[in-house]
């Protein structure tokens, strides 16, 4: 009783909450890592696009709900998400075509790119605060948990409880079929096949007849369809605020650089690995420790790696381990 | 021809900064300059990193923050009671987990077999996570108890805190050696997450630490290497001279503060700028710029490029270093809640780019230039809106938005003025010659 | 003599605004015939292709296909009229199947291209043993058939292969140079550049020998091997 009392806690402070945060990782992780690999460069303003994309959702959604849309149970957010994606796809189209496509065409070197992402990074910073603020909103409604802690307990009639937010069945859902979704585009279809080759060697595609400025487009409406998921999810799960999303960059470029930049399998592995090292090193352990410990061996402390403050410095070491012991990632990516 | 442009330009920001004078008011001119005065440092440090060396560092933040903590840690007295109460007990915790990592790390080196070799370092690094944390936490915990309303930290040495600016450099220096030996040799990317990673840890340490500087609880009421206002008003010698000039003694007070600082920051610009020119001009300086244009070359040569690009990470990042200490040294207190990668890293290389990368000057005048705008943009910007929205209600909900968003401005303008600037004249406004 | 299928005709250029490598220099090919370029290193001989194919800035010459003048279309373009490029390196898509290479080279054609895959796969039949496998994995030799395949997808008019067994053993070598002659009796023209010339020439139908950026010899492979001046100068006796 006591193991399974532990696994509960388990289940309901670390894994659940671990795994939809990786998923939400994984999402972002994958937008970098194929601007990596089809335009050659880290993307800055990854963070940032999240947060437009997010910013038009919470509108709409706010939108929708002054009119009496809702979605029943879920969250009105998923019905504003197509609509946020495309704008976001508009905005970053419109971006390529007014700044990237300019150093593209003179063939720039990559780190130009970097900092150019950085000026597009100020700008988006600037929109998004001057549209919605730079405010905690929420903008979460329907049927909170899926399951809830009284429920549970109710149910199994365990000490513990565990709950499943709605948020978090959503977002495990959602990025799973996103991603399937994803690499179906990727390996069935033409087009898909087309951007993976580009990826793969610039020169043989265009000579190929692969029409390199489509390609970009394409990767870019990808991109801000991946960018929105993953903020509008994020959002949903915790809540939105502009400067967060600017900081979950560092837990994206590790995921993405951890399982390999340029290669999407690895970014989502990369998104769980940091999402998982993040919440059990920051975790209180006590909890579960004292049903799994025998008594004499209780621990007297939290139990606690690091205090949660610190789970940037988690992604970091991972970070920093990767890039000492294995350059190229878990799953090999274009480090060269 | 060159010569004359450039000139112009700082003529141009003379002016700028004497029309705030005039128009707002001396006082907001002065502030401008000393930051200014401050950005052109930070500048020149981003700008031997990337300029001269073509190293990608966003994490100046972590640099400039370091600067700060040296400022407090030099500066402030020490907490008797808190040192007699775990002072100690920390510094040997602190010794205990280098040795630890230390002691990886010869592990690492010593054992050639892979399993082993794992096994070792993974359990050397955890029993010695919990051996550091069972001495470092209870030290802590006394530490923090004492007295936390005001103090609750080790305090400093009680120095002069001018003394601060060369340790704050040292600082920054130490931790860019720690991050150059680990991210150096790797793709410019790497480099820059790496160093994003390493200032918001910095800053995470800086907030949480209350040992250290009392987090988040800041650190105000610094040492000043200047006199004080209050000071100043108290002397009959200055407020006749105050009243000599015209000017009521509260605001001479005020402008004299702040002229004084201005002195001291362009002493330490003028002696940094003509260190890194000489530097640059010399054999090493153009070893430099040859790795920089083509590493491979360098490398076929002979030169230990990484080690190169290592010395100039840690000269640059030590002048972020310098500068961070003597922004606290100007705030007077150390608040690590304000620390954002946007204002303290990402501006700076806006500086960088749009002074013109691999010019000193260039360097210089874009954080005189750039800190001008970061700071006026926002009340132009307001006076825009206000002019806009005259026609509308006071209570208009877009006009109050508008209001509201106007701080924002800055953020855009900046990317905009970044993005222009590359577009149009990439090499800035002094290019490299 | 009619107009040959393909030529290049008294070509003279560089690389972007750089100094002329070609100096009036001719190369054609005619169907069902395998021409091959050879001459020492620098001479200009994948030069002399990649100026066929558009890839440099001819001052002077042209280049015609099945009699239109093509001197001004991009490489793509060239691509589209029936040119089948194999570059020397980096010639194949190493993060994807086989059978996605040979996709991808069909990408420009919007019809069945089953039936050409099955005529590549006849041609080279390891790589339809092979047809899931990454490309990058493949031997050296066994890549450049895939390359070649890719550049078949297309059903080109004319194959361009630059130096296809560079960096291959022996007897690969002589495996390519049998598949070579096998699409070539298909009726596609091949035009080459070969490093291994007397090999080269022993199939050619048609030989330049390259030198300077200048045609110095031109003949059918089997007189180029007859000719003593050739033999001493480029065959090592």
């Amino acid at each position: 009783m006591d193991f399974i009392n532990g696994l509960v806690v388990l289940l309901n402070f670390v894994l659940i909450p671990a795994t939809a945060y990786g998923a939400q990782l994984a999402l972002g992780a994958l937008g970098v890592t194929l601007i990596y690999g089809i335009l050659r460069f880290s993307n800055f303003a990854h963070g940032d696009t999240m947060a437009f994309g997010t910013m038009i959702t919470v509108l709409v959604t706010w939108w929708f709900q002054s009119m009496g849309i809702s979605f029943g149970p879920l969250p009105t957010a998923l019905l504003a998400l197509p609509l946020g994606i495309a704008a976001t796809a508009a905005l970053v189209l419109m971006t390529d075509r007014g700044v990237y496509q300019f150093y593209r065409a003179q063939k720039a070197k990559p780190v130009i790119l970097v900092i150019v992402s950085m000026g597009v990074m100020f700008v988006m910073n600037g929109v998004v605060r001057i549209i919605i603020g730079v405010d905690d909103q929420r903008f979460s409604d329907g049927e909170r948990f899926i399951f809830s802690v009284r429920e549970f307990k109710a149910a199994t009639g365990l000490r513990e409880g565990m709950a499943l937010k709605t948020t978090q069945g959503i977002t495990v859902i959602t990025a799973l079929i996103v991603v399937i979704a994803l690499f179906w585009f990727l390996n069935k279809t033409r087009t898909g096949k087309s951007m993976r080759a580009y990826a793969d060697n610039e020169d043989l595609a265009l000579l190929s007849g692969i029409n390199p400025e489509r390609v970009v487009a394409v990767i870019w409406i990808i991109v801000a369809a991946l960018a929105t998921i993953a903020g509008v999810l994020y959002g949903l799960d915790k809540s939105f605020k502009p400067f967060t999303y600017f900081q979950l960059l560092l837990p994206i470029f590790a995921s993405a650089i951890v399982g390999g930049l340029g290669n999407p399998l690895g970014a989502i592995a990369g998104g769980f690995v940091v999402a998982y090292s993040e919440v059990m090193i920051t975790y209180a352990w006590k909890k579960v420790l004292k049903y799994w410990m025998p008594e004499s061996l209780e621990p007297s402390t939290l139990m606690q790696l690091l205090s949660t403050e610190y789970k940037f410095a988690v992604s970091f070491m991972i970070l920093i381990v990767v890039l000492l012991f294995r350059p190229t990632g878990l799953f090999k990516g274009k480090a060269y | 021809m060159d010569q004359t442009r450039n000139i112009l330009y700082f003529v141009a920001i003379a002016a700028l900064i004497i029309i705030t004078g005039m128009v707002q008011s001396w006082n907001s001119a002065l502030l401008i300059l000393n930051m200014g005065l401050i950005s052109a440092v930070m500048a020149l440090g981003v700008n031997l990193q990337w300029g001269f060396a073509g190293l990608f560092n966003v994490g100046v933040m972590g640099f400039v923050a370091l600067g700060g903590l040296a400022a407090v840690l030099v500066s402030t007295d020490p907490v008797s009671e808190a040192w007699s109460a775990g002072g100690l007990r920390i510094l040997f915790a602190l010794a205990v987990g280098a040795g630890i990592i230390g002691a990886t790390t010869i592990a690492y080196r010593r054992i050639t077999a892979t399993r082993p070799r794992v096994i070792a370092m993974v359990s050397i690094l955890g029993l010695g996570f919990f051996l550091y944390r069972a001495l470092l936490d209870p030290a802590v915990q006394a530490v923090e108890s004492i007295n936390p309303a005001l103090q609750g930290n080790l305090g400093g040495l009680g120095l002069p805190i001018i003394l601060a600016w060369p340790i704050g450099g040292l600082f920054a220096a130490g931790a860019a050696w720690i991050i150059g030996k680990a991210a150096l040799g790797l793709r410019s990317d790497y480099l820059a997450i790496a160093t994003l990673g390493i200032s918001e840890i910095i800053i995470a340490i800086l907030k949480n630490e209350d040992w250290l500087a009392r987090g988040v609880k800041n650190v105000i009421g610094l040492d000043r290497p200047v006199p004080k206002e209050i000071d100043l008003q108290e002397s009959a010698q200055f407020i006749e001279r105050a009243s000599g000039l015209g000017i009521d003694p509260v605001t001479a007070s005020a402008l004299f503060v702040k002229l004084n600082y201005a002195l001291l920051f362009s002493v330490v610009l003028i002696i940094l700028l003509v260190m890194v020119q000489l530097s640059l001009k010399s054999p090493w300086g153009r070893m430099m710029r040859a790795i920089r244009d083509n590493e491979t070359a360098a490398a076929a040569m002979g030169k230990n490029v990484t080690n190169r690009h290592l010395q100039i990470f840690i000269l640059g990042s030590a002048i972020c270093g310098i500068a961070g200490a003597m922004m606290t040294t100007l705030d007077g207190q150390l608040t690590p809640g304000s620390y954002q990668p946007l204002r303290f890293t990402f501006l700076i290389w806006v500086m960088v780019i749009v002074g013109g990368s691999g010019n000193n000057f260039g360097a210089v005048l874009g954080g005189f230039l750039i800190w001008f705008l970061w700071v006026q943009v926002e009340p132009m910007s307001q006076y825009l809106v206000t002019l806009l929205t005259a026609g509308m209600a006071e209570d208009n909900a877009l006009r109050l938005h508008m209001m509201e968003s106007v701080a924002y401005m800055r953020l855009l303008t900046m990317g905009l003025v970044l993005l222009l600037v590359l577009r149009f004249s990439p090499r800035g406004l002094i290019p490299e010659k | 003599m009619a107009e040959p299928f393909l030529i290049g005709d008294a070509m003279t250029g560089g690389y972007g605004a750089g100094p002329d490598i070609l100096h009036s220099c001719t190369i054609a090919v005619d169907p069902g015939q395998i021409a091959v370029i050879v001459g020492p290193n620098g001479a200009g001989k994948s030069t002399g292709m990649k100026a066929v194919f558009g890839m440099l800035n001819l001052r002077e010459g042209s280049v015609r296909l099945d009699g239109e003048d093509i001197t001004h279309l991009t490489p793509q373009e060239r691509v589209v009229k029936g040119m089948g490029f194999v570059p020397q390196t980096q010639n194949i898509f190493t993060s994807m199947s086989v059978e996605e290479n040979l996709e991808m080279g069909a990408f420009i054609r919007r019809d069945d291209i089953r039936e050409t895959m099955e005529q590549v796969y006849d041609l080279f039949p390891i790589l339809r043993d092979k047809r899931h496998q990454a490309a990058g994995e493949l031997s050296g030799g066994q890549r450049q058939q895939v390359a070649v395949g890719r550049a078949l997808m297309t059903k080109p008019k004319v194959l361009m292969l630059d130096e296809p067994t560079a960096g291959v053993s022996p007897i690969v070598m002589d495996e390519l140079f049998d598949r070579i002659i096998e699409v070539a009796r298909t009726g596609i023209p091949i035009l080459m550049v070969e490093q291994n010339a007397r090999q080269a020439l022993e199939i050619a139908d048609r030989g330049y020998v390259l030198v300077q950026g200048r045609n110095a010899y031109t003949g059918s492979g089997q007189e180029l091997l007859a000719d003593p001046e050739v033999l001493k100068s480029f065959l090592g006796g």
